[in-house]
């Protein structure tokens, strides 16, 4: 069994204070009660803070580009659908460079736990508005504030009917420790949406300003009403719902391609012998 | 002998399924087959063909004249008539085009009535023209009737019947009324290969062991990713139209990471957002295989037309400093074996190799004996399982003497395989200290630069062995050149050097093509676009600059004829 000593990283590069210290903590925290090993599973990550994520625990890694965790995360799945496959974004990065990837893996319903630590602003350029930063933000590049409607990631995924759809708190990491697992532990596309107080650029969203919003989704309430899914996710104010928003069990991608369907294709010997074969067809 | 069929027509006409079985009886038939096509960026309506040259000695490029005609549609006639030969025969339904010819090589053939007589449907009036042709040629048609009972075996007895009576009606019409016929066929009997560039390239991914192709489609490197997707379930291979061509090249890195073979392909407005992608390959070393087919530009340019001006944007392209390999295939063969070759460096040194062709090429078909297995190299250069595990500690990026580190595949051993797009360390961990910066440099680029070079192998050289006038291309110009070589070989000492392994330069020391150059008293680049790409690398990589360029931008492909004259005019 892994413990925490497995998952010692490289030392972190972040502000001090930053919520991703905490969703770095509790994403150990729930490896090791999952007991996954460092080599069971890979995360791809793209650009921003949350981009060096991997780098901090022990893991396979792929940092890639900005915006594009979600392409290479399935191309992963489909070589070798036996591993587990993690994407970790910041809002700018899986928002808004990649926001056409989100659409469409969800559609896919591609076997990628996608985490997004969503800190309503852009950290690693200094400060400016990200799709989620709330409207009349003011920004050193948004003087007027911020014009366009701020994002909403839940609605979106709900309104796509993605097969599972969370909202956890760097700052509740007993809760959100349980959806990590519940993410991984399910079969399909997953998005956990983790509000992280940004310190040193997000002077709105605090720790303090979520504290008094965010409250647990009531253990009563039944995620795979997908109408009601959708007005939950569109809470945002005075009450910010977190926990599992939606859950919808359908197939996953990898278990739709006929051709990674017994053996994973990384498995899956090369036979040269058939080419002469399909020669033939040329005459 | 050597005939040259024209297949004229509208959109949705049937005219690639006329010209794909006229083409398939000829290189069965044992003839040397060469077609290519020109169509509008439209699926149904403008004017479109399909043109086929076929004869007993070996054929390389289309003729400018035409022997047979098949017009579809008016349109045809006024834009083809005047390529008629001496021969030359137009065929056509006059029912159909709602006029009537009268000149002596003008034939009504009623397509549709001799369809709905003796096939019970006018759809199969193109059956009824197929069969036409063969008659005028005198050839029989045991091949033709085969091929239809091959291409309709799902649609059961009753079509291939009807699509047999139809066929022989043509055929009987075509003998009894073509009075003027004169071709005469020579007798052949040992089938040929019938393939196209396109073709070649998914056939010659399949054979390296490619198992995942994601892409996005656009004209003309669509047809790569069908051939691989028809032949997905058979050989086990995952193809992905991924929702851009951005996510495309990342997928298919993602795959390579994984641990299998991968590849992309497009064009170049798709492959413009591919870019960055690119780069990516280039700094995690992820060995990945993009073909780039290219039409005219800028932007949208010509959809479906031809041109070679995506070199210098496949040389230079990407932000940063890094390895990439260049092959520009001027056969389906060359694709075949090219494509093979790119695979096979591509995970050898763990760096992006293009496979650089264009429209004519790509939907081009060439008649070849056979292609040969022997010939193909499959190298497992990954460190999998077993073996894998057994390492004693591993360094995705290590440094090596040859700057090409181990390539583990992630899980399947307790070793970590970590990559990043920023500069990284031996372990893929993320760094800023000018050393390291320093050392991957020398490792990605600098040591792998040299054996690259010496993969690469020297220009194909035709014609006369020690020219006074040397005409040079690259690509897709092949066949045209060879042929213009052989037009012109009995007025002038003329020889041609064709670069199929473009980039690095192939080294001159296997064959000093500089040296053929230095010696001629005339040299001629000849390209498929405006400025001279290629003669430009040329003079940047070599110093040496050509005496003349030979440019054609007009979004079609060069043709025998029309380069023998330019080089006629230049020469004299």
């Amino acid at each position: 069994m892994p413990s925490l000593d497995n998952y010692k990283g490289q030392t972190p590069a972040w502000c001090p204070g930053c919520g991703n210290f905490s969703i770095l903590k509790t994403f150990k925290d729930a490896l090791v009660e999952l007991g996954i090993e460092p080599h069971q599973f890979t995360i791809v990550s793209g650009i921003g803070q949350a981009g060096k994520f991997p780098h901090y625990l022990k893991c396979n890694t792929f940092n890639g580009l900005h915006g594009r965790t979600l392409p290479v995360a399935t191309g992963i799945r489909l070589a070798k659908h036996e591993m587990l496959v993690i994407a970790v974004a910041g809002d700018g990065d899986c928002y808004g460079e990649g926001g056409n990837h989100l659409i469409h893996a969800i559609r896919r319903n591609i076997n990628v736990k996608l985490f997004v630590h969503d800190n309503q602003i852009y950290g690693l350029t200094k400060g400016q508005a990200s799709p989620t930063s709330m409207e009349g933000m003011v920004t050193k590049n948004q003087p007027f504030g911020v014009l366009s409607e701020q994002l909403n990631p839940l609605a979106l995924a709900v309104a796509l009917d993605c097969s599972f759809v969370a909202r956890g708190f760097a700052g509740d990491t007993e809760h959100l420790k349980g959806l990590i697992k519940e993410a991984i532990n399910h079969k399909g596309f997953t998005l956990v949406d983790i509000l992280q107080p940004c310190v040193t650029f997000n002077k709105i969203n605090t720790y303090e300003w979520y504290r008094q919003r965010v409250y647990h989704i009531e253990p009563d309430y039944n995620p795979e009403d997908r109408v009601e899914a959708f007005k939950r996710s569109l809470e945002w104010g005075d009450k910010i719902p977190i926990g599992v928003i939606y859950i919808n069990n359908r197939p996953t991608f990898e278990d739709r391609v006929p051709v990674i369907k017994g053996v994973p294709l990384v498995r899956q010997t090369f036979d040269a012998s058939k080419i002469e074969n399909t020669l033939k067809e040329f005459y | 002998m050597d005939y040259s069929i024209k297949i004229g027509g509208e959109a949705g006409q049937g005219i690639q399924t006329i010209g794909d079985t006229l083409a398939k009886v000829f290189s069965r038939a044992g003839y040397y087959v060469f077609t290519h096509q020109d169509y509008e960026s439209r699926i149904r309506g403008g004017h479109n063909f399909f043109q086929i040259r076929f004869s007993d000695k070996p054929v390389t490029a289309s003729r400018e004249k035409i022997d047979i005609l098949i017009a579809l549609d008016k349109e045809s006639i006024e834009q083809h008539e005047k390529e008629l030969s001496e021969l030359g025969q137009i065929i056509y339904d006059s029912a159909t085009l709602k006029q009537k010819h009268e000149k002596s090589y003008f034939l009504d053939i009623p397509f549709v009535t001799l369809a709905v007589e003796h096939g019970g449907n006018k759809i199969m009036a193109n059956t009824v023209a197929t069969g036409s042709v063969l008659g005028m040629l005198g050839m029989e048609l045991d091949i033709l009737l085969a091929i239809i009972k091959d291409t309709f075996k799902r649609k059961g007895a009753d079509v291939i019947k009807a699509n047999i009576n139809a066929a022989m009606a043509g055929h009987d019409y075509a003998i009894k009324q073509c009075l003027k016929c004169a071709f005469s066929v020579a007798q052949i009997s040992k089938p040929r290969m019938l393939i196209a560039g396109n073709d070649a390239i998914g056939l010659g991914a399949i054979a390296s062991g490619c198992k995942f192709y994601a892409a996005y489609p656009m004209t003309p490197s669509t047809g790569i990713m069908l051939y691989v997707a028809n032949k997905a379930r058979e050989y086990g291979i995952v193809v992905e139209q991924a929702e851009d061509e951005i996510a495309a090249i990342n997928m298919a890195l993602g795959a390579s990471f994984a641990g299998v073979r991968a590849m992309t392909g497009s064009s170049g407005g798709g492959f413009a957002l591919m870019v960055e992608g690119l780069s990516l390959a280039a700094m995690t070393e992820t060995p990945i295989v993009i073909a780039l087919a290219q039409r005219p530009g800028p932007a949208t340019g010509f959809p479906t037309r031809t041109e070679q001006a995506e070199l210098q944007f496949a040389l230079y392209t990407a932000h940063g400093e890094f390895p990439r390999v260049i092959f520009a295939p001027g056969t389906p063969e060359q694709a075949f074996y090219l494509t093979n070759k790119a695979f096979d460096i591509a995970e050898k040194y763990q760096i992006p190799v293009f496979i650089l062709t264009d429209q004519y090429l790509a939907d081009s078909q060439w008649t070849f004996d056979s292609l040969d297995l022997s010939k193909i190299k499959y190298t497992d250069y990954r460190l999998r399982e077993e073996v894998f595990k057994n390492l004693p500690e591993y360094k995705r990026h290590a440094f090596t003497e040859n700057g090409v580190s181990p390539l583990g595949v992630p899980g399947d051993a307790k070793h970590l395989v970590v990559t990043d797009s920023d500069e990284h360390d031996e372990k893929g961990h993320i760094v800023e200290d000018a050393e390291t910066r320093i050392k991957m440099v020398n490792k990605r680029l600098f040591k792998k630069l040299p054996l690259l070079r010496k993969e690469i192998e020297p220009p194909s050289f035709y014609g006369h062995s020690d020219p006074e006038i040397v005409i040079t291309g690259w690509g897709s110009t092949y066949g045209v050149m060879k042929e213009a070589v052989d037009e012109l070989s009995s007025n002038w000492d003329i020889a041609m050097l064709h670069f199929s392994e473009i980039y690095p330069l192939p080294p001159t020391n296997k064959f000093n093509y500089l040296k053929v150059l230095k010696n001629a008293k005339m040299t001629i680049c000849v390209e498929n676009n405006a400025t001279g790409q290629f003669a430009r690398l040329i003079r940047t990589e070599t110093g040496y600059s050509f005496n003349r360029l030979i440019n054609k931008y007009d979004g079609r492909p060069f043709t025998v004829d029309g380069l023998t004259g330019e080089l006629y005019a230049l020469i004299r």
